[in-house]
Order: C-alpha cells, then sequence, then structure tokens
C-alpha cells in the first residue's frame, strides 16, 4: 500500500492517501474513547459480580501494578512507531532490576548512584538493539530476539542463582514505591509525568512527527532528508531508557528481585500497546492509547484475581488480545480504505 | 585450487562443517568425556525436538513468513497429551488427536496471516502467548507421569544394539523428505518463488495464499510431534515443556544459511547449523555453564548469522562506490 502511494502520485490517490490517514487518526482517537467504554464495563461487570472490587485502595493495586508496565509500554511505542518492535524489554527490565538491587545489597552506590547506573544500563542495552538494528540492519525481530536471551543470559551470569531480598534493600529504596505525592503513590505519578512527557513530544516535536513518518511509509521519509536510521537507534535507546527506569524501580516494588524476574514483561507490553490502538505496521498510535491499554488488561487481571477465576487464564488472555487488536486494527484499515478507494475514483 | 574447490568452500554449509569441527575440537579440549558415542547420542537425542520444529520453520521462513508460536504449541501438545492420558484415553488415541490440535492451532495461524492479511510476526507473538496460555489452563502446575515403558523408550531410548536414538530415526526421515520436497518438486520451487517475490509468484499462477496456510499447518503438526516426543523423553508431560525453545529453533535455521527476507535456504545448511548449536551447547553443558547463561551464545549466534553476511554484503558493495562518487557527498 505505501509502495503503491510512490509509485502512482496521481492526485486522486495521494488525496485519498491523505484521507486514509486523517481517518486512521480518527479511528485512532475513537480507540480511546472505545478502550474507555469496554473499561468501564468491565469494570461494572466486575463490581456488581464482586463489590469488594470497586474500591479506591483496588484502583490504587491496579494502578500500581500497570505503572511498572506502562513506563515499558511507553518505550515500546516508541519503537513500534517506526515498524519496529522491541522483544527485549523483560530482560532488559530483568537485567537492570538485578543489578541495581545487588548494588544497593553489596553497598557499592547509594540510592541515587544505583538508580543513575541502573537507567544508564538500560540506555546502553537499548543502544546495543538499536546498532544491531539500524547500522547491521538486522530486522528488529531476529535482533530483540536475540537479546532477549542474551540479556537474560547475562542476568543469570551476574545473579549466579543469588537473589535480592527487601532485608538487603535500605528503605530509602523501598522507600520509592510505599512514598506518595499529595496522596498519590510515587510511582503512578512517576509513570503518568513519563507517559505525559513522551505524548507530548511525540505529538508536537519534530523528531516525533519524523518518527511517525518513518513508520509510515520508510522509503518517503528516506526521500524527504529524514535520518531514518538515526532516529531508528534513538528510538531503541529510549525504549531501553523506558525499561530501564521500570527495572530501577521494580526492586523497590517487588522488594525482591531473582533472575527471572519481569520475564515474559514483552508479550503483556505488547498486548498494551497493540491494544491501546498503536499500529503494529507503524505510523499510528499515541503512548496515551498504549496506557490505556496496559490499564484495561491489569483490571482485566485483577479482576480475574477478585472473581477466583484461574490465572493461568491471564497469558492465553494476552494471547488472545493481542490477536484480536490486531485483526480489528486490520479490518478498519482496510473498510475505510475500500470506501476511500472509491470515492477517489470518482 | 580447481574452481569447483573454491565454490565449495565459499558454501555457507562448508563454513557451517568448519564451525561444527571447530567446536567438537573447542569441546574435546573442555572434557575429555565430550568425544564419545554415548555423549554425542546424549546430545543428539537432547535437540530432535528442536530439530523437527526448525524443518517447517525454514520452509516457513524461505516463504518469507516466521512462526514464533512452535515451542508453545509444543508446550500445549504436551500438556494436552498429559491431560488425556491422565483421563484414561488410550494413547493410540491421544496421540492422533494431539497433533490433529497442533494442525488446528497451525491452521489458525495460517488462516490470520493469509486470509486478515496480518503480519505472521504478530499473529505467531500472540500464538505464542496463546497457546502457552492454553497449555497452563488445561495442565495448570500439574506434571503428568505414569507413561508406559514402550512410550517412554521411544523418547529416551537407543533403536537396540546401536547408540541411534529412537527420535533421530524420525528426524532423519522427515529430513530426507523435507530435502526431496524443497529441493526436487515443484512444490519446493513453490516455496521459493513466493519467498523471492510474492506479486510474481501469484502473477505466475501459484496459490501463494494455500501454500502458506499448508506450511503454518505443516509447522503446528510438527511442533505438536516434538510435545509427544519431549513428553515420552522426560516421561513428564508440562505446560511449560519447550519454553526458550524458539531461540535454538529460529537460530538453527538463520544460522543455516535461510534468508531471513525469504527465498534463500537449504535444508542441509539447517540440519548442520541445528548440530553446530547443539555441539555448543554441549561443550558449555560439560564445562558447567547452566542452559540460560548459554543462551547468551546462542543469541549472539542468532544475531551474527544474520548480521555477517549483510555487513560483509555491504563492505564489499561500498569499496567500488567510494571510487566513483566523490567524498563530499559520500558524507
Amino acid at each position: 500500500m505505501s509502495v503503491r502511494a510512490i509509485d502512482s502520485p496521481t492526485s486522486s490517490a495521494l488525496a485519498g492517501r491523505i484521507g486514509l490517514e486523517r481517518t486512521l487518526t480518527l479511528v485512532a482517537r475513537l480507540r480511546e474513547v472505545g478502550i474507555l467504554l469496554v473499561l468501564l464495563v468491565v469494570v461494572a461487570i466486575v463490581s456488581i459480580q464482586a463489590p469488594l472490587f470497586f474500591s479506591v485502595s483496588n484502583f490504587e493495586q491496579i494502578l500500581l501494578n500497570v505503572s511498572l508496565i506502562a513506563v515499558v509500554a511507553v518505550g515500546q511505542t516508541t519503537v513500534v512507531l517506526t515498524r519496529n518492535v522491541d522483544l527485549s524489554v523483560g530482560s532488559v527490565v530483568g537485567l537492570v532490576a538485578f543489578v541495581t538491587g545487588d548494588l544497593l545489597k553489596e553497598h557499592t552506590l547509594d540510592v541515587p548512584g544505583a538508580i543513575a547506573v541502573g537507567c544508564l544500563l538500560g540506555v546502553g542495552l537499548g543502544a546495543f538493539n538499536g546498532l544491531i538494528i539500524a547500522v547491521a540492519r538486522v530486522p528488529a525481530i531476529v535482533a530483540t530476539l536475540g537479546t532477549l536471551y542474551v540479556y537474560r543470559g547475562l542476568d543469570f551470569l551476574v545473579a549466579g542463582g543469588k537473589q535480592v531480598s527487601a532485608i538487603d534493600l535500605p528503605r530509602g529504596y523501598l522507600g520509592i514505591a510505599s512514598s506518595s505525592v499529595l496522596g498519590v503513590p510515587t510511582l503512578i505519578v512517576a509513570a503518568a509525568l513519563i507517559a505525559l512527557v513522551a505524548a507530548y513530544l511525540l505529538r508536537n516535536s519534530g523528531v516525533g512527527r519524523e518518527l511517525y513518518a518513518i513508520g509510515s511509509n520508510p522509503a518517503a521519509a528516506e526521500v524527504i532528508g529524514i535520518p531514518t536510521q538515526r532516529l531508528i537507534f534513538g528510538a531503541f535507546v529510549v525504549c531501553g531508557l523506558c525499561a530501564g527506569i521500570a527495572g530501577v524501580l521494580w526492586g523497590s516494588r517487588f522488594g525482591s528481585v531473582n533472575a527471572l524476574a519481569a520475564s515474559g514483561l514483552e508479550l503483556q507490553v505488547i498486548a498494551a500497546v497493540v491494544v491501546g490502538g498503536v499500529n503494529i505496521f507503524g505510523g499510528s498510535g499515541t503512548v496515551v492509547g498504549a496506557v490505556l491499554g496496559a490499564i484495561l488488561l491489569a483490571t482485566i487481571e485483577n479482576a480475574l484475581r477478585i472473581l477466583h477465576l484461574s490465572e493461568f487464564w491471564l497469558l492465553a488472555i494476552d494471547g488472545a488480545v493481542i490477536l484480536l487488536a490486531v485483526a480489528t486494527d486490520a479490518a478498519i484499515r482496510g473498510y475505510f480504505q475500500r470506501i476511500l478507494m472509491r470515492t477517489g475514483r470518482r | 585450487m580447481r574452481p569447483w574447490a573454491i565454490a565449495l568452500l565459499r558454501r555457507w554449509e562448508s563454513l557451517l562443517v568448519l564451525a561444527f569441527v571447530a567446536f567438537v575440537v573447542l569441546g574435546s579440549s573442555l572434557s575429555p568425556y565430550f568425544v564419545s558415542g554415548s555423549n554425542f547420542s546424549d546430545l543428539t537425542s537432547n535437540l530432535m525436538e528442536k530439530a523437527i520444529m526448525a524443518l517447517p520453520l525454514a520452509l516457513i521462513i524461505i516463504a518469507g513468513e516466521i512462526d514464533l508460536s512452535v515451542e508453545s504449541m509444543l508446550g500445549l501438545s504436551s500438556a494436552l497429551l498429559g491431560f488425556t492420558y491422565a483421563l484414561g484415553w488410550p494413547l493410540w488415541l491421544d496421540v492422533p488427536l494431539v497433533l490433529a490440535v497442533g494442525g488446528a492451532g497451525g491452521l489458525l495461524n495460517g488462516l490470520l496471516v493469509t486470509r486478515a492479511g496480518l503480519p505472521s510476526l504478530v499473529v505467531t507473538l500472540g500464538t505464542l502467548a496463546l497457546y502457552r496460555g492454553l497449555a497452563s489452563v488445561v495442565l495448570g502446575p500439574r506434571s503428568i507421569s505414569g507413561w508406559p515403558e514402550w512410550f517412554t523408550n521411544f523418547g529416551f531410548g537407543d533403536i537396540p544394539g546401536t547408540l541411534i536414538p529412537w527420535p533421530l530415526l524420525v528426524f532423519a526421515a522427515l529430513a530426507v523428505a523435507f530435502v526431496f520436497v524443497l529441493h526436487r518438486t515443484w512444490i519446493g520451487r513453490q516455496i521459493y518463488a513466493i519467498g523471492k517475490n510474492k506479486e510474481a509468484a501469484r502473477y505466475a499462477g501459484i496459490n501463494v495464499a494455500r501454500v502458506k496456510t499448508y506450511l503454518f499447518v505443516l509447522s503446528g503438526v510438527l511442533s505438536a510431534l516434538a510435545g509427544v516426543i519431549l513428553t515420552a523423553r522426560f516421561s513428564s508431560a508440562r505446560a511449560d515443556n519447550g519454553q526458550g525453545f524458539v531461540l535454538d529453533t529460529v537460530t538453527s535455521v538463520l544460522l543455516g544459511g535461510v534468508n531471513i527476507f525469504g527465498g534463500e535456504g537449504t535444508i542441509v545448511g539447517v540440519v548442520l547449523a541445528i548440530f553446530v548449536i547443539g555441539v555448543l551447547r554441549n561443550g558449555l553443558t560439560l564445562a558447567d555453564v547452566s542452559p540460560d547463561t548459554q543462551s547468551v551464545a546462542v543469541g549472539a549466534l542468532l544475531i551474527l548469522s544474520v548480521a555477517g553476511p549483510t555487513l560483509v554484503r555491504r563492505i564489499s558493495a561500498a569499496r567500488p562506490r567510494r571510487q566513483l562518487t566523490n567524498p563530499v557527498s559520500n558524507s
């Protein structure tokens, strides 16, 4: 589709293409409204079944569970917008979480120092992904499937069967997750701030727009002089940073970290991103949508627990949700494309 | 050197043979137990499930798609086999049932890719989660044991009087069939044509959607077969059987010289790569490196197997161009 737009730049096709982009933006907006509606329906149904569910403390619990995933989802959105994917995020979170915890346990660094090292490690791991993809031109799926196992293996190597427990961690570090700002838990505030900043930058900055341009048509982006590969590299660095931040906060939130921490997180994050309406072909979608997607999935997860349904369903639901979301997207896209092609011909 | 010798040396498969020999030498220096019939027999039987899944995956990647869900289909098949066996159903009924479910799972992948037009990467990432999730729904945290002796013997034992594990026989038969179909029949030529240029293949009258769907079904059935073999070998059906196998399976296909963008690759290369990875892992195991840490080496091998040829091509393509264009516009 994107290739055809370059090959035949007739005015009607071009108008159709612009119309399509506009419609897709509208659909993305509607998507956010749609998720909110589904969320309300889920909340309503579960609240009737189990009144325990509808309480401030439970909603706070859901948002706390979302906060770390949402931060990773922000980074993943940046990558997916450029028509790439990062499968290694779970391993980055795990490795950073263990290294940060271990630095604090061994008193190598104080809390701010360990946090800084953790974030930098995230940036470094993201940059390594970016190099393999942007310089060596390995498809993102292969590159990050490789680093998913490389980073997890390094995690096992560093951990060597050890574990960091809450007793080993300084109070100043554990306090981050239990503290609150104006009555709202710090983790939720931090995640919301990161998401809002990212949403603003992607929407309004030049680089943000260029990331969308790369995703909707890489060849055209190259032609108009966007440094495609450099920006893709940058997107992976941002994704690494976001995973690093989540990793740094991981130990504070959960108290203990072993070499298996956050394994499989990538599937939850990708599910949140595609449910949130970020197009897996790149070029459309928003951070706000991805965060809403994460909230919806976390609410469903929480509801399953409260309704005493088996938590073995969780992974299956993530998978089904990924398929449902991309299939719906494709159907909507195809529908509007057909309509626009018909009007374009007239 | 003779031209045919140079041509032979420049083939990717020759590199793999060299890598295999290098790892064997390295392995024998790491442990005195490495070069022994029983070690090679163990090493081979450890590989067979991944090897069986790598064959259809090679065809899928040659056809320009990917299937990441194979390891989860293996897990679902193991869980279902355990579940039905625990219900008291006879194995002659369970095994075909499990293979049929594998085919159905592959069909779902195939239809979502070919009919709904979704990228196989996302579809099979979704089913990677879905099938593993269903496996744990079916069996929960249980592990089913108490299999009949002939069944576990098939998974674990050797052909009497030899050191050849039974599953190797299954794999060898499959590999021969795959070599024949891919390299000697019109089906194979259609698969290459689809991977080289999907549109051109369609205009040449190839039913692209149908071929791809069949390939995904084949992948599902053989992944389920791998699940049956793994269950027999471990004498235990568990929902998390085969977790992480996707790394070795994808790596053996790409290291085997199959082009990630489709259209190129041989079964011989894939089979060689399977054994290269097997020898590497076995050597590291004997050197007391844990399987999770071994994955660092395999993951690096995966990236190198794609990055290496691309970088070589880019460097050799960049060299003559630099002489033609002026250095200012080149920067």
